[in-house]
Order: C-alpha cells, then sequence, then structure tokens
C-alpha cells in the first residue's frame, strides 16, 4: 500500500485527482530565477554603455560577461523538465503563436545571439592584443576569436564602440521583454488565481532587475578580495542606488498584489490565506524578511551615507540576502501557485525530490553551472582594467 | 453466478483490450458483466506486475504509427456533446475503470482521464464536503490502488444532501489547453473533441496548467500529457465512448448535437442544463443536470 502514496503529492481539503501529480517542479522555480539574474546583470552592464554612467564602468564588461554565462543555462531546467527533450525545437519549427510558451525559443535566441555580438565588440581589441602575444593553442583560439578582424586603429575602435552601445541599446528592451514573457507566461493562465495577475509580468521584471543587481554586488566583492583588488567606492555607491530603487518598486508591487486579492475577496479567497499561512509560509516569511532586510540596510546606507569597508560588507549582505529572497519569491509563484488547488477547495503540499532527473541535485548542479563558466570565461576574456581606462 | 460473469472468469487471463470491449459492444451490457469488467482491471495489472497501463510498448508503438483508418467518416458531419445526468450517478466508478482499460491510462490514483467526485452536505452545514475515488481514504479501504471504491465513511453521521459528480474532459470550444500548447501538438478536432498527437508532444505540460477541469494529466512512462478524447476512436465507428457504454444507470449520455434527434440533443433540450466554471470562458461540450453550487 506504502507505494502508492509515494509520488503523491499530500493535500488538504478536495484537489482534482490529476492535480496531485505537481506538473511543474523546483526546474521551473530556478528557470525564472537565472533568466532574472541575466536581466538584472544586463541592466547594469547597459547603465554604463547606453546611459554612460561612469560609476558602473568598472564592472559593466564583468556584467555583460555574467549575463551572457547565465543566458547559456537559461533553458537548461526547461529541457530538463520537458517529458520528450528531444522534440524540444519541435516549438521553434512549429511553433503555435498563441501559445506565450512558443517564442521562448526565438526570444532566448535572439537574446543568447545579441549577448554574444556585444561580448564581442566589447572585448575585440583585447582578443586582438591577447592574439598577438600568446602564443601555442591559446594564441590559436584567440586568433580565431578575432573572426579576421585584427584593426586597432582608432577609427575601428570607435566603430567597436558604436555597435556595442547600439547592442546595448536593443539589449534593454530585450531583457525587459524576456523577463516580462517569462511572467506572461504565468500571469496569463487564468486557471490559477496565484498566477491569474496583472501585475505578474512586472513582478517578475522588477524582481529580476534586482536579484541581478544583488548578484553583481555578491560576484564584484568576491572577485576583487581574491583579485586583491581595490572595490570601487563609487561603484559600489551606484550599486547601491540600483539595488534600493529596485527593491522599493518590488516590494510596493508585491505588497499592491495580495493587497488586491485580499480587498477583492473572491470566491476562495480563504483557500489563499490558507495557502499563505500553510504550504508557502517559509517561502513567504524569507521572502519578505529578506525584503525588508534590504530595504532598511540601503535606506541606512543612503541617509548615513556609508562609505568604505562598512558599505562593502553591508552591500555584500544585501546583495546575497536579495538573492535569497528573489528565489524564495520565485519558489512562492510557481510552486504556490500549483500548491493552490484549481478547485479552490484544497492545498497541496510539495515535497521536492532529491535525486532523479527533476531534483534538488539537478537544480543544485544546474545552479552552479553559470558560476563555472562565467570563471572559465573570465581567465579567456579578463573583464576588468586594471589601471587603465575601460577600453568599450 | 451469472452466465456472463461466468464467461468474464474463463476468459479473463486471454482477454485482450480489444476482445473485452468487443464484448461489451455487442451489447451483454447487463449489470453482471459490469461487475465481471471491474474484476478484469484487476486481473491484467496483477498479471503485469506493476505495469502501469496495459497496452505494452509495441502495441502502443503500433497504435500510435499505423492508425486505424476510418474511410467512412467525416467529421465535418459531426457534433459530438456530452450530457450528465448527476441525479442518476450511483458513485460506482465503472466508467473509470472502462476508461482506464480502454485507453490504457495509468492505473494508479494520480492519472485519469474521467473521474468521479463525491458532494456530501452533513446535517446542518452549507457547504459540501467532496471527495473523489482518489482519496486516500477511499484507496485504503479497497486495499489497492488499481481498485476504486467510494468508502462508507458516512454511514454514522447525519447527511442532509449527496450526490455524485462524474468528471471527464469537457472538449471545450474555446480550448485553453490547445491555446497555451507551443507546437500545436494539441488540437480541436472538427467534430469536437481536442486531440493529442502524442508524436509531437513535448511534455512541457502547459496545457496541464491551463485546463480548468484537471482534466490533463502526465504520463511519466511516455513523457507526453493525456487526456480524455471522448473514446475517439470508437465514436468515429459509430461506437460510444467506453464511460456511456458501461454507464449502468445512463448517467452520460452521448450523441451528436448536428442530429436533433440524439440522446444528447434531446438531453440538452428537455432538461435543465449548465456547465462547469462558465467564468472561465472556455464554453464546455459536456452538459451537467443537477449539479449544484458546490461542484467545482
Amino acid at each position: 500500500m506504502e507505494h502508492v502514496f509515494d509520488h503523491v503529492t499530500p493535500y488538504i481539503g478536495y484537489v482534482y485527482p490529476n492535480e496531485t501529480d505537481v506538473p511543474w517542479s523546483q526546474l521551473i522555480v530556478i528557470y525564472p530565477y537565472i533568466t532574472g539574474l541575466v536581466a538584472g546583470a544586463f541592466v547594469i552592464s547597459s547603465l554604463y554603455h547606453v546611459f554612460n554612467i561612469k560609476s558602473f564602468a568598472p564592472v559593466s564588461r564583468f556584467a555583460l560577461l555574467t549575463a551572457l554565462c547565465f543566458m547559456i543555462f537559461a533553458p537548461t531546467p526547461l529541457l530538463f523538465h520537458l517529458g520528450q527533450p528531444t522534440r524540444a525545437f519541435n516549438a521553434v519549427i512549429t511553433p503555435h503563436w498563441t501559445s506565450a510558451m512558443a517564442a521562448f525559443g526565438y526570444v532566448a535566441g535572439f537574446y543568447l545571439c545579441l549577448l554574444l555580438l556585444e561580448t564581442w565588440f566589447a572585448f575585440r581589441a583585447d582578443i586582438v592584443a591577447m592574439s598577438k602575444v600568446k602564443t601555442g593553442i591559446m594564441g590559436k583560439v584567440y586568433g580565431v576569436l578575432t573572426l579576421g578582424s585584427d584593426d586597432v586603429s582608432p577609427h575601428a575602435l570607435a566603430i567597436d564602440h558604436k555597435f556595442a552601445r547600439i547592442l546595448s541599446m536593443i539589449g534593454i528592451p530585450s531583457a525587459m521583454g524576456l523577463h516580462g514573457y517569462v511572467g506572461f507566461v504565468f500571469g496569463s493562465l487564468k486557471t490559477r488565481e496565484w498566477w491569474s495577475s496583472d501585475l505578474m509580468p512586472v513582478i517578475f521584471l522588477l524582481s529580476a532587475v534586482a536579484s541581478g543587481v544583488g548578484l553583481l554586488i555578491v560576484l564584484y566583492v568576491i572577485v576583487s578580495k581574491f583579485r586583491k583588488t581595490p572595490i570601487i567606492d563609487e561603484t559600489m555607491r551606484g550599486l547601491l542606488y540600483v539595488l534600493f530603487a529596485g527593491i522599493t518598486i518590488v516590494m510596493v508591487i508585491e505588497a499592491l498584489e495580495l493587497l488586491e486579492i485580499f480587498y477583492k475577496a473572491r470566491e476562495g479567497v480563504d483557500t489563499v490565506k490558507a495557502l499563505i499561512a500553510g504550504p508557502i509560509w517559509v517561502g513567504m516569511a524569507i521572502q519578505w524578511i529578506m525584503s525588508v532586510f534590504v530595504l532598511a540596510v540601503t535606506s541606512g546606507l543612503l541617509i548615513f551615507e556609508v562609505h568604505g569597508k562598512r558599505l562593502v560588507n553591508w552591500l555584500f549582505l544585501c546583495g546575497l540576502a536579495i538573492m535569497v529572497g528573489v528565489l524564495a519569491m520565485r519558489w512562492n509563484v510557481v510552486i504556490g501557485g500549483q500548491e493552490l488547488s484549481k478547485t479552490m477547495k484544497g492545498l497541496l503540499t510539495f515535497y521536492p525530490e532529491v535525486f532523479g532527473r527533476e531534483s534538488l541535485f539537478v537544480v543544485g548542479v544546474i545552479s552552479v553551472c553559470p558560476y563555472i563558466t562565467l570563471w572559465l570565461v573570465t581567465k579567456l576574456l579578463p573583464p576588468w582594467a586594471d589601471g587603465k581606462k575601460a577600453v568599450v | 453466478m451469472t452466465t456472463p460473469d461466468t464467461q468474464v472468469e474463463q476468459d479473463r487471463a486471454v482477454m485482450s483490450r480489444r476482445n473485452f470491449l468487443g464484448f461489451l459492444g455487442k451489447g451483454v451490457a447487463c449489470a453482471g458483466a459490469l461487475v465481471g469488467a471491474g474484476g478484469a482491471v484487476g486481473a491484467v495489472v496483477s498479471e503485469r506486475g506493476n505495469r502501469a497501463f496495459q497496452q505494452n510498448d509495441e502495441q502502443y508503438a503500433e497504435a500510435v504509427n499505423n492508425p486505424p483508418q476510418v474511410p467512412d467518416y467525416n467529421w465535418n458531419d459531426h457534433k459530438w456533446a456530452i450530457g450528465v445526468d448527476t441525479d442518476r450517478c450511483i458513485g460506482c466508478l465503472r466508467c473509470m475503470e472502462a476508461c482506464k482499460m480502454e485507453n490504457s491510462v495509468q492505473m494508479d490514483a494520480n492519472h485519469h482521464r474521467t473521474w468521479v467526485e463525491r458532494y456530501v452536505y452533513l446535517e446542518g452545514s452549507n457547504t459540501a464536503i467532496v471527495d473523489s475515488q482518489s482519496d486516500p481514504k477511499n484507496i485504503e479501504n479497497t486495499g489497492s490502488e488499481t481498485k476504486f471504491r467510494f468508502d462508507n465513511r458516512y454511514r454514522n453521521v447525519k447527511v442532509d444532501k449527496a450526490f455524485f459528480v462524474p468528471k471527464l474532459c469537457n472538449q471545450c470550444e474555446h480550448p485553453s489547453c490547445v491555446q497555451v500548447c507551443p507546437t500545436g501538438a494539441t488540437f480541436k478536432a472538427k467534430d469536437g473533441p481536442v486531440l493529442i498527437d502524442t508524436t509531437y508532444c513535448i511534455g512541457c505540460q502547459y496545457c496541464v496548467q491551463a485546463c480548468p477541469y484537471g482534466a490533463r494529466s502526465f504520463n511519466e512512462s511516455r513523457g507526453t500529457v493525456d487526456k480524455c478524447n471522448w473514446c475517439y476512436h470508437r465514436i468515429t465507428k459509430g461506437l460510444n465512448p467506453a464511460c456511456v457504454e458501461v454507464c449502468p444507470t445512463g448517467t452520460r449520455i452521448f450523441g451528436d448535437r448536428n442530429d436533433p434527434e440524439s440522446p444528447v440533443s434531446l438531453f440538452i433540450r428537455n432538461n435543465h442544463v449548465q456547465v462547469l466554471k462558465p467564468e472561465m470562458g472556455n464554453a464546455p461540450n459536456v452538459f451537467y443536470k443537477g449539479t449544484d453550487k458546490e461542484v467545482v
């Protein structure tokens, strides 16, 4: 008898029999999380490239590489989740355009190409220089990466700069589109009360930017410690401003979303309340405690004009907190939405698998991959402009 | 034991899915045979150990790659619909067992193309207590994950009102599952049913999320989604869906809405019928008589 209940998601109240098999698991939690980090990192990169905000110059190329490395792995959780991963390209070959999901291949593919192109333009001068200096196999690799274009005259560099800037400009709406679109995938489903909200794309987008900034703060601090290079105060202040703006707007909109659900109090609102107090209360607690922490600390850092080592330490904590908070928020949305039964008369409690195709182990591996890739890519294309002015 | 029952007992070891339905199709649909059919479900499963479904992989591949040709059928001539007279349902679950047999649905409690819900108002209560055959208590009561029965848990309490509601795919006019399918693997046939091309489905399960009625499930063994198609292979040959065929009380009524004298046309014309969750805008094609505000 026992094995009957092995794969059944436990529930209370009444849920449709087919609902006890939760369709979207923790892999779908990290998919919007990873694309969100991409969007956030890209925004920081663009703040320098497009808006020419000088304080972001030291991290702009690193932010670009971060966006690229995370984007490479954004579709991986989806592939692991598909029942027939070898057919994944069916959605690209014969897209069914009424489906929000049909656009994913195109949106993600376009954005990935754009990131590759922008990276190439931003690093071309370095690649050319390396191809001249390095010998052996690495010399050949850099030679290939130049794509035969080794002109580094001021005129050519100006063209590079122009192209990188244009690509970055196209990249902003693309990054927004990519992530707003992920919000639409959830928000457009009328079936699920917890998802079906017009604010969903906005919430996804803004929390994405906030988490991406958090990621960049964390990485910048850690990398600088390892490289034993000074952390530039102006850059940290800049990241602080963006983080403060991001967290403020996210919290307001998320609070409005909850308020609307409770205020409208449509049929089944009691089940929604039970969902928050029950299956996802840990996630909700993490999300809101982290958000309040980040809001409080960033406000404090702004009010007291904190600089130097204290700024670095506190902002580093904020970066970690926002990353954890947004991950919890993704869980609350993706898993919480499915824990609230379509009958509105029952609640499921999802327990993730630890090993297997769709498991926490796979999630862990996929989550680590972008960091390793980023480490390798920064070896290949060092993004830091120590001592010299940023090239692009 | 009645003659049909003995017949079923003898055939049990060799009875294939096709034979079984042919046997039913010949009209031996008396109550005795139906009880026999319930037994047959258990028999098939025990023969195959833990196999989750009845068709083996080769048979499934054969059915998918060489679908039967129905030369005389024109899907423009029909508009199928189902009526459900909940006043008649006795919760015997023969419909569900026949469906699982006919369509090789996974036998466990989490995958159904059709199921039955029980609504019970206890004395003095304004809200119904709802359960289905998949309720853990009901499964515990039968002691088997493949034999489904409603338990008798309300034996010692006062009940104001109680009724059963059979559920199946509504084959909506505006199916949200079709809307969200990224590949077009699921589509609406001209004659009504929403079908799945399981050779093209990528298994993303977006349709499972989108269905307001919980009618879709995911077949992990095949990596594709599964749903009720009103036994499309039967109705295109002029037969009733398996669940309609085996229903001992005439709860489920099947027919062609293009034919004003068909059973379902008469059912809809002669009764006050309603659909489930009309606010979703899906315009379902299953019409219920005698449901209640609590029915989800």
